[in-house]
């Protein structure tokens, strides 16, 4: 028998753990995955450059699961960006508020967890996959499933609005299921913000069933405050035919992890990652990517870029597993990194386990300065040193914010990052 | 306008231009040929202001002003224009994109009214009809999978855009076919004013036949070492460099 030295955040997380009612079972196998394999330590292979764990230990104060904090409808209504047109549904410090959503006869159904009795919770984000599954899964007090019903296309945008501010240094544990039946299509945007410099950590779980011959755009924008802890769980059954779209937009936060995994379960899957990554000061964010290709004749594409300057690192890490099955596959994956300063730090790695013989695969990672080059020319046209960087850049970030579908969030996300990189960062 | 005196200039410690002198006036054409490796290139960017080269020795002055002083991009807002040996691709930034940028910042520069989209488009569809370039291929990034001389052509659509009193077209024709020649060449005539001078580096006298110089200067190793009209210019492509080289190597020793 091997004993586990475990750190000890996971113990202080195991005694604060609160006890809700709803989903003992799986609360109680959650406790028990906790307890048995210790939240990720330094040495956890995949964990290795992002070691939330520490970080945990150091600066969060109060183990137990935040509560809402006063927001009113008006303060949502700012936080809307020009142009949207959509419902929206709010999580207050990570639970949802349904008086401060906007979601009525859009087309598609918005139930409490704890009221659903659709797919089972648990069943596409499985609490053995990562300890910080099972940790959200102990401490989310509620969430919403969200069911888009079968061929229907949902016109306009839904998006999640994370408000976070939890003062004490808090846990933070938005929950989402979202069942995307047959032929249906959907748009999903999700924007955290925290409305002030508050430490906190929020631990989330996606799981979606995106379902046969369906179409879904899942975009994020991370904007969390500079003391903020973010890990991102986001897991998605991708249905025969169907295409499901991902792109995170990162701009800041204390530490960042998000682990995204596409699961393509039949042939005619296609699953897209895209994610940007602009970084500064002393922000640290982990992109950690997974697509399981099973069957013959599905397609992924990844691309993604960071900038970084400062302090600030990045780290990627993307698998593309490829089962002896999955015959004619073809996966893409790109990531390309632009560091503007002599301190920024990134670590990529591919990861590519292939089993089948026929496939097409590619993968290429560059980490490099900004083409001088191209600056200079620029430059000998009369444009300014700064603002020619900031336009060569954009470009750089161009190719992923493409991928947004949403009109007016792209927009938004692109008047955000152009500011950003016309400026000094 | 301009006036090099002395100019040397080195990179990363090795010495590329020994002793530069040229004065351009306004109105003039100077041709500057000049066998492989002589620095003609690195004269171009230096006057440009690419960073890479080191000035250690002599004076630039252009419009009186000190031009070595200058960022490059106020060398360019003062009139001075390059358009490149081998222009560099951009992906992602179409002209159209930048130029507009470029154009409003020289405007700025020279205390004019910025134009507005409407007013741009309408000077860019008339310059573009200079150099028989299409717009299509302003909107696509920058030099990317752009032909020979569909890259020769876009420098000078900017060069005309821009309107510089100083434009330094840096083998703006090699590797051009006889009709592109003639498009590009009819363009920099066209934009030909006493009031601007331009500076043609090439190795083709043929060039010459299209743009005819006042001037025609030999650089080699750094210096330039032989000046002439453009008769000069016919006698390289008879006999070539090497007498030219044999009497500057004989007078160095
Ligand atoms: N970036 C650089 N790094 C190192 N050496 C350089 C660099 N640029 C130019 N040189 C050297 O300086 C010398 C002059 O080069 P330059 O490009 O100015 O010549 P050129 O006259 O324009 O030649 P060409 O006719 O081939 O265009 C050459 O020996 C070249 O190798
Ligand atoms: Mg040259």
């Amino acid at each position: 028998m091997t004993t586990v030295t475990k750190n000890k955040v996971t113990d202080l997380f195991l005694e604060n753990a609160p006890s809700f009612g709803s989903f003992p079972s799986l609360r109680e196998e959650s406790k028990q995955i906790v307890n048995g394999k210790g939240l990720p330590a330094a040495k956890d292979e995949e964990y290795k450059f992002t070691s939330v764990s520490k970080k945990l230990e150091q600066v969060i104060t109060d183990f137990s699961p935040a509560k809402p904090i006063a927001v009113s409808k008006d303060t949502i209504k700012d936080h809307l960006w020009a142009g949207f047109e959509g419902s929206y549904l709010v999580f207050n410090n990570g639970i949802f508020s349904e008086e401060l959503s906007a979601f009525e006869n859009s087309g598609f159904e918005v139930q409490m967890l704890s009221e659903s009795n659709a797919i089972a919770l648990g069943s596409i984000a499985k609490a053995e996959k990562d300890p910080f599954i099972a940790l959200n899964t102990i401490y989310f007090e509620d969430g919403i499933q969200i069911s888009i019903p079968r061929g229907k296309k949902v016109d306009s945008p839904i998006l999640f609005l994370f408000f976070n501010q939890a003062n004490e240094g808090q846990i933070i544990s938005p929950r989402i299921l979202i069942e995307v039946a047959e032929n249906a299509e959907a748009t999903f945007l999700e924007h955290s913000i925290s409305l002030d410099e508050a430490v906190y950590f929020s631990n989330s779980v996606t799981e979606i069933k995106v379902g046969q011959n369906s179409h879904v755009h899942y975009s994020r924008l991370q904007n969390d405050g500079s003391k903020a802890i973010v890990v991102s769980n986001f897991e998605t059954d991708i249905h025969r035919d169907a295409t499901f779209t991902s792109t995170v937009v990162s701009l800041s936060g204390d530490l960042v992890r998000n682990n995204l995994s596409l699961r393509l379960q039949d042939s005619g899957c296609v699953g897209n990652m895209y994610g940007l990554y602009l970084l500064n000061g002393k922000t640290h964010v982990d992109n950690h990517t997974n697509v399981d290709h099973t069957k013959p004749h599905a397609e992924s594409n990844e691309l993604y870029k960071g900038i970084l300057t400062d302090q600030s690192r990045g780290v990627f890490n993307g698998k593309i597993f490829v089962r002896q099955d999955a015959q004619k596959t073809n996966a893409f994956q790109q990531n390309n990194n632009i560091l503007l300063s002599e301190d920024a730090i990134v670590n990529t790695k591919p990861q590519l386990e292939i089993w089948a013989d026929d496939v097409k695969c590619s993968h290429g990672c560059t980490t490099g300065q900004l083409d001088e080059e191209a600056l200079f020319y620029l430059q000998a046209r009369g444009i300014d040193k700064m603002q020619a960087k900031g336009l060569l850049l954009y470009a750089f970030a161009g190719e992923v914010l493409e991928h947004i579908n949403d009109e007016s969030f792209r927009n938004y996300i692109d008047r955000l990052v152009q500011e950003r990189l016309g400026s000094n960062f | 306008m301009l006036s090099i005196h002395n100019l040397h200039a080195s990179i990363d410690g090795a010495p590329i231009l020994r002793g530069i002198n040229l004065e351009v006036k306004a109105g003039e054409v100077h041709a500057i040929m000049g066998p492989n490796g002589s620095g003609k290139s690195t004269l171009a960017s230096v006057l440009a202001g690419r960073e890479e080269y080191e000035v250690t020795e002599g004076e630039v002055t252009f419009k009186g002003k000190d031009l070595l002083e200058m960022a490059p991009e106020d060398r360019a807002r003062e009139g001075v224009f390059l358009a490149f040996q081998y222009p560099v691709e951009i992906p992602g930034v179409s002209t159209t994109n930048f130029l507009r940028t470029a154009v409003n910042q020289v405007r700025e520069y020279r205390g004019l009214e910025p134009l507005d989209a409407v007013k741009f488009l309408s000077v860019m569809k008339e310059k573009m009809k200079l150099v028989e370039i299409d717009q299509k291929l302003l909107s696509r990034s920058l030099n990317e999978g752009f032909s020979g001389g569909e890259k020769k052509r876009n420098e000078i659509f900017q060069m005309a855009m821009l309107e510089p009193t100083l434009a330094i077209l840096d083998e703006t024709d090699s590797g051009l076919d006889i009709d592109a020649l003639r498009i590009v060449s009819n363009g920099v005539n066209k934009l030909k004013s006493p009031n601007n001078a331009t500076i043609v580096v090439t190795h083709y006298q043929r060039l010459l036949d299209y743009i005819v110089p006042d001037f025609v200067h030999v650089l080699y190793k750094g210096r330039i070492v032989k000046s002439g009209t453009k008769e000069l210019a016919l006698e390289l492509e008879e006999k070539g460099y090497d007498w030219i080289k044999e009497e500057a190597d004989a007078a160095s020793v």
